[in-house]
């Protein structure tokens, strides 16, 4: 592959609570996600999706192991350096859309840019971008509408454009169609392959089958390992999970 | 995040729950509001009572006796009971031996009926003085005239009147030529003093005056003073120049030693300046600022912590948006300065509003009352000023709660 790595994770572990009641979320998780990609990761609740998805993210740090993002390595860093490179790395979709409540659509999508340190966005050059990342998404007519006012696949498509606006190596969807009606979720899936084909690194968590299948590579965990990788559709053998099928 | 954002940010906080802002700013407007109305009051009322003082008139040093009457007939000595205590011939030496002095003027009291014609009143203050008296007290005839030296010398028996006791005393005849009855005395009324009003504790309006020869003859035991001479309570001595008051007062001091026969040390009389009276005024009104600047601190350590709890229930409240802002970008410094720009902003907007009730408190005060008020500039710098302490001091905890929030954590906050 000759595409550049965005995401190489080497056994990357993470346990919670300590002494007896330790429990590991994620053990020897190791991972290659290449510029371009549209990965879905996978698996029952419990399965340290969600976890892996954090770490992914820079919310959290991995308990052993290390990650490399974008060629930098993020397994240690301060909470503060962990904001920085989420401000300029990474783009986040919820599943709950999480925008800021009794704040118009344009101004949820440039809140990215206030903390962003690495330039100096002037308001006018943010609302410019906003309001093209909103056309893009398909809210043109809508800059100035507040979430009560937006439909829920309406609020996903602000998050998206949010999500956009500091030009991330990756975007990191969680369950983005979850909170939505069918017609509305394919709406926001044709966004996200859009974006793919566009060239955006994509990182999409979720239990639905049928939306994994709209992804390049879905991986597959349980128990908080990898358990199988299926690449467009092909079930492909996981370094990582023959080793864990034979302990 | 520019300041101007957080500015921004906070502002429109605020203003989202308008009603609980404008509660949690109440205990710091009314403790700013109470700062401002109470320095303005006191200061107002501290310049009253200097402007009265000063108007006591200047350069003015008061001879007291040391002796206070207990009971009736008794004496308690302050010194050893070697002497009489001030006598008249004490002032006459006064004015006669020591140099730099401008007047001398003693001052003996009585308390009679006075009658004029069916009316009688009680209790009236009666003041016996030499001619100096409207000098050194600041005081001005309005009709007639003030005792004379040849009154003085003669005995004659004459009386000026304080400026309310005319009018009670002839509500609609001229005064002047009267003859009115002091006690058992019969007196001609030879003049009406100006209203002067209250100074102290005394009430210059309501005394009558007659020299003090009349007060010695007529009202006051006169054995005793045939022995040791007629006793004073009080010498007015009017110096020429405050620069000589000091030694005005050490030669003061020699001469009753001399006369009666004591040392420095065992002087039985107490020499005060004007200057001294004002100190005393300016202690009593300094510890009653420092008070009611307790009572303000008091009242802003309430309205800070009313602006912590507000605090540390909008922090939990808007877990989801801190949440959100962390995934966004935002640093824990970032949701620091957030949350504590916007308690700095409550308890400054409450200073301001504090200040404005403040100034409108004081003006009404005024405008409805005979009580000055006086805004000092200084007031208004320690009021905001302390308002926005208070917000930094109280906000902070909330505030670095909120930034050591878990982004995971809160961003699954219901």
């Amino acid at each position: 592959m000759s595409a550049r790595a965005i995401v190489e994770t080497s056994e990357i572990s993470k346990i919670y609570g300590v002494g007896d009641i330790r429990v590991a979320a994620l053990e020897g998780v190791t991972l290659r996600i290449h510029a371009g990609e549209f990965i879905a990761i996978m698996g029952p609740s419990g399965s340290g999706k969600s976890t892996l998805m954090y770490i992914l993210g820079c919310l959290a740090t991995p308990s052993a192991g290390t990650y490399v993002l974008d060629g930098e390595d993020v397994s240690h860093l301060s909470r503060q350096e962990l904001a920085f490179i989420r401000s300029r790395k990474i783009g986040f979709v919820f599943q709950s859309y999480n925008l800021l409540a009794r704040t118009t659509a344009l101004r949820n999508v440039t809140l990215p840019l206030l903390y962003n340190r690495s330039l100096e966005w002037n308001a006018q050059a943010r609302d410019e971008k906003a309001r093209a990342l909103l056309e893009l998404v398909g809210l043109g007519d809508r800059l100035n509408h507040q979430p009560h006012e937006l439909s829920g696949g309406q609020q996903q498509r602000v998050a998206i454009a949010r999500a956009l606006i500091n030009d991330p190596v990756m975007v990191i969807a969680d369950e983005p169609t979850g909170n939505l009606d069918s017609h509305s979720g394919d709406e926001i899936m044709h966004i996200l392959q859009d974006l793919h084909h566009r060239g955006t690194t994509v990182v999409m968590v979720t239990h639905n089958p049928r939306v994994a299948r709209e992804a390049t590579r879905e991986i597959h965990l349980e128990d908080g390992h990898v358990a199988n990788v299926v690449r467009n559709g092909i079930h492909e053998e996981h370094e990582g999970s023959s080793e864990a099928r034979q302990e | 995040m520019n300041p101007l954002e957080i500015f921004r940010v906070s502002w429109e906080a605020i203003i989202r729950n308008k009603v609980r802002s404008i509660l949690t700013m109440l205990g710091i407007i009314i403790g700013v509001a109470a700062v401002i109305m109470v320095v303005a009051f006191s200061a107002g009322t501290e310049a009253t009572i200097k402007e009265n003082i000063t108007g006591l008139g200047s350069n003015l040093i008061f001879v007291t006796a040391n002796f206070n009457r207990i009971g009736p007939g008794g004496f308690t000595a302050g010194a050893a009971a070697a002497s009489s205590g001030l006598v008249f011939d004490d002032a006459t030496a006064i004015a006669d031996s020591v140099t730099g002095v401008d007047a001398v003027v003693v001052e003996q009291g009585a308390t009679e009926t006075v009658k004029a014609g069916e009316t009688a009143l009680d209790s009236i203050s009666i003041l016996g003085t030499t001619p100096g008296f409207p000098t050194v007290r600041d005081m001005k005839i309005s009709r007639g005239r003030y005792l004379n030296q040849s009154d003085v010398d003669r005995k004659l028996k004459v009386a000026v009147l304080g400026y309310t006791l005319a009018e009670q005393l002839f509500p609609d005849a001229d005064p002047i030529g009267q003859v009115i009855s002091v006690g058992s005395v019969k007196m001609t009324v030879v003049g009406v003093l100006a209203r002067k009003g209250t100074v102290g504790e005394v009430d210059y309006d309501s005394r009558l005056y007659t020299p003090i020869t009349v007060i010695f003859t007529h009202f006051t035991d006169s054995r005793f003073a045939r022995i040791a001479g007629d006793r004073v309570r009080l010498v007015y001595v009017k110096v020429n120049d405050t620069k000589n008051m000091d030694s005005i007062i050490l030669q003061i001091k020699l001469l009753l030693a001399k006369r009666h026969k004591t040392t420095l040390e065992n002087l039985d009389v107490t020499i005060t300046t004007q200057q001294d009276v004002i100190s005393a005024q300016e202690s009593t009104t300094a510890a009653f600022r420092s008070l009611l600047a307790w009572v303000a601190a008091v009242s802003l350590l309430v309205g800070g912590i009313g602006i912590m709890n507000i605090m540390l229930v909008s922090v939990t409240e808007r877990t989801r948006e801190i949440g959100i802002r962390q995934a966004v970008g935002a640093t824990p410094a970032d949701i620091l300065l957030q949350f504590l720009t916007e308690a700095l902003l409550l308890s400054v907007s409450g200073g301001i509003l504090g200040m404005a009730s403040g100034f409108i408190g004081a003006w009404l005060f005024s405008a409805f009352s005979s009580t000055r008020t006086v805004v000092l500039p200084s007031s208004i710098l320690l009021a905001v000023g302390s308002a926005a302490l208070v917000g930094v001091f109280f906000g902070f905890y909330p505030a670095s709660k909120a930034s050591q929030l878990d982004p995971i954590e809160a961003l699954r906050y219901e």
